[in-house]
């Protein structure tokens, strides 16, 4: 029987966002011949978005554009969610693993009284099942885990599932626009401070510098703040850093903090403690920048310098900018 | 003010994980409360001591989670309960669905939770909750006043700052950055033993297995493979960093 899968398209600020495409990605890995795949973009001013996705495969696109869902407001993006599903009722509903994703997710899970595999890393076949593969722990162990029933709600991690492709002659065969039914708001958005505004999103980064508490002050994070604008990366932190006061907690990377797979991670002045491993052991190159021979980050770490950062982490920013141009 | 946080008992974040015959060995392991649930347990405590009330902790889990629940009530909560069922699956979806049938009749204005648990790590149960009982939440939260019958809090969204207020009653999961939990006191200890502590099964909730079926299935479970040490650049710094941006090209190929 051909199903139907729903993806949320989260777009920010009126732009679509990379995790966008691995999620169509992860639909198109799911769905099977006959399956309709259909994408959801909801804001305001998301005419970009919408033309964004266009090209990229879906075979419905549906738009909701309200000034309600300027910024994330869950009870203003459960209503139009609803409003989408109960038009489409999807079989399989997905989401990036982000932060809208992982509160509007279980919202539409409990309406749907559906199960949900969040965080998902990977997805597979095996005897026409499909198999999603997802972190334990933090990363420290690994899981498989199948649907018992239907519907079924999904969220992927950033970073770790392909992207849809852009694929010239796949037009969608329909792009419908769905009313906001404009629901009565429990929740009030006061005031939204952007701090991460115009920056690299962490987890869905391909380069982290990350700094520990050998950065030593918020003046320390200077010099990997610059090597990342270099890089087009993002800046992490240890929690010892974030406990400092050097930086912001929104930056912790660790089993407690945000879990990142980027290609790149630098780890400097990091000493390397289990907590901390569990948030970036999956990274795909790792590389350690301290001044302690004997820090455990080095038991990880693809490339280790023994050094000063603040020696460093300058230089490498020069040698990238040499060999970048 | 009626406050219930949601806890679980979970692994120390210290301990490493094990495997054997396709589970996670717990033999030896030292338990903690989620780190995440102890932000909660500790604003409530607060709220209670600043408003009046009372704090219900609820768990879900094995009896051995009975030992965190003893912990949060030394940290100042006023009773536990404990659902304890084996046929309780691990699925979030069963899981919530229990949960739903014990808060339905509870009423409370407030109920926190921790951002996710740092074992299963799926942030859905306190989100599912909000939903089924139809009251408002915020998740991630760093910050929260209480004003009457409404909640200003802050909330951690993926580096910004957004400043929300909601009626009560809400539902809101704890961010780090929240509060300084507390360490219980040895006369924390003493009264917590006093206290009321419920354990349900599924028939004290008038619940039966074939309600409670899951909607996921684990089908394997392995341990990610092991990373080996690698390569330490010696010699002056710029010589090492010059050889790293060249491995990183040739070797790696990530640049
Ligand atoms: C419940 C719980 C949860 C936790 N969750 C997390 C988590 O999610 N993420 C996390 O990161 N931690 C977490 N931790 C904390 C963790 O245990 C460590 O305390 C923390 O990771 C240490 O941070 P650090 O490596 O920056 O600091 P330190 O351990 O103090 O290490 C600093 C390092 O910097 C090096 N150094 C100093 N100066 C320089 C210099 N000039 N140049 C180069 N190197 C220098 C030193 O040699 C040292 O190795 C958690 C702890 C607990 C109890």
């Amino acid at each position: 029987m051909s199903r139907t899968i729903f993806i949320y398209a989260e777009s920010r600020e009126g732009k679509l966002r990379q995790v966008a495409k691995e999620t169509l990605g992860a639909a198109q890995l799911i769905a099977k011949e006959g399956d309709t795949i259909c994408a959801f973009v909801a804001g305001s001013q998301i005419t970009e978005a919408i033309s964004a996705i266009l090209p990229y495969g879906a075979d419905h696109v549906v738009t909701m554009e309200h000034a309600d869902l300027v910024h994330y407001n869950p009870d203003a993006y459960f209503a139009a969610i609803k409003a989408a599903l109960d038009q489409m009722k999807p079989d399989i509903v997905l989401f990036g693993h982000t932060a809208i994703g992982r509160d509007l997710a279980p919202q539409v899970a409990a309406y749907l009284q559906a199960g949900q595999i969040s965080d998902v890393t990977a997805i597979d076949h095996e005897e026409g099942e499909t198999i999603f593969t997802r972190p334990l722990y933090a990363g420290k162990a690994f899981e498989k885990r199948v649907f018992e029933s239907t519907p079924a709600v999904v969220t992927i991690r950033p970073n770790n599932i392909k992207p849809a492709e852009l694929s010239e002659n796949a037009a969608p065969s329909s792009v419908v626009d769905i009313a906001y039914p404009a629901p009565s708001l429990r929740t009030v958005i006061k005031d939204v401070v952007s701090k991460a505004t115009g920056k690299v999103d962490l987890t869905e980064a391909k380069v982290v510098i990350s700094g520990g508490r050998g950065v030593k002050s918020e003046d320390g994070f200077k010099p990997l703040e610059e090597l990342a604008d270099l890089l087009g990366g993002a800046v992490g932190a240890s929690r010892g850093a974030c406990d400092a006061g050097y930086c912001d907690y929104s930056l912790q990377i660790g089993q407690t903090g945000k879990v990142v797979t980027p290609e790149i991670y630098i780890a400097c002045g990091i000493s390397g403690a289990i907590q901390h491993l569990a948030g970036m052991s999956q990274s795909k190159v790792i590389i350690a920048i301290n001044k302690d021979p004997e820090a455990p980050i080095f038991k990880v770490a693809d490339y280790g310098i023994v050094g000063d950062l603040f020696e460093v982490v300058p230089l490498l920013t020069e040698e990238f900018r040499k060999v970048l141009v | 003010m009626k406050m219930v946080v949601l806890m679980k008992q979970t692994f120390d974040t210290e301990e490493k994980i094990v495997v054997k015959q396709g589970n996670i060995v717990e033999d030896g392991v030292k338990f903690v409360i989620n780190p995440y649930d102890e932000y909660a347990v500790e604003e409530a405590v607060k709220l209670r001591d600043e408003f009046g009330g009372s704090v219900t902790l609820v768990s879900l889990g094995p009896s051995r989670a009975a030992e965190a629940l003893r912990t949060a009530l030394a940290m100042g909560a006023d009773e536990a309960v404990l659902i304890s069922d084996d046929r309780i699956p691990d699925d979030e979806y069963a899981v919530s669905k229990v949960l739903y049938t014990y808060l339905s009749k509870e009423n409370p204005d407030l109920i926190l939770g921790g951002n996710f648990s740092v074992d299963r790590g799926s942030g859905q149960v306190a989100i599912r909750l909000a939903n089924m009982l139809s009251i408002p939440h915020t998740a991630s939260i760093t910050k929260l006043t209480i004003n009457g019958t409404t909640a200003e809090v802050h909330r951690d969204a993926e580096g910004d700052l957004e400043i929300l207020t909601l009626p009560l009653p809400a539902l809101f999961t704890a961010q780090q950055g929240l509060n300084e939990p507390r360490y219980p006191s040895l006369p924390g200890i003493m009264k917590a033993k006093k206290k009321p502590f419920k354990t349900y099964t599924l028939e004290d909730l008038d619940l039966t297995e074939d309600e409670v079926k899951p909607a996921t299935k684990q089908t394997e479970l392995t341990l990610p493979p092991e990373r080996s040490a690698g390569q330490i650049l010696i010699g002056e710094p710029a010589e090492a960093v010059s050889e790293l941006v060249s491995l990183l090209r040739t070797k790696s190929k990530v640049i």
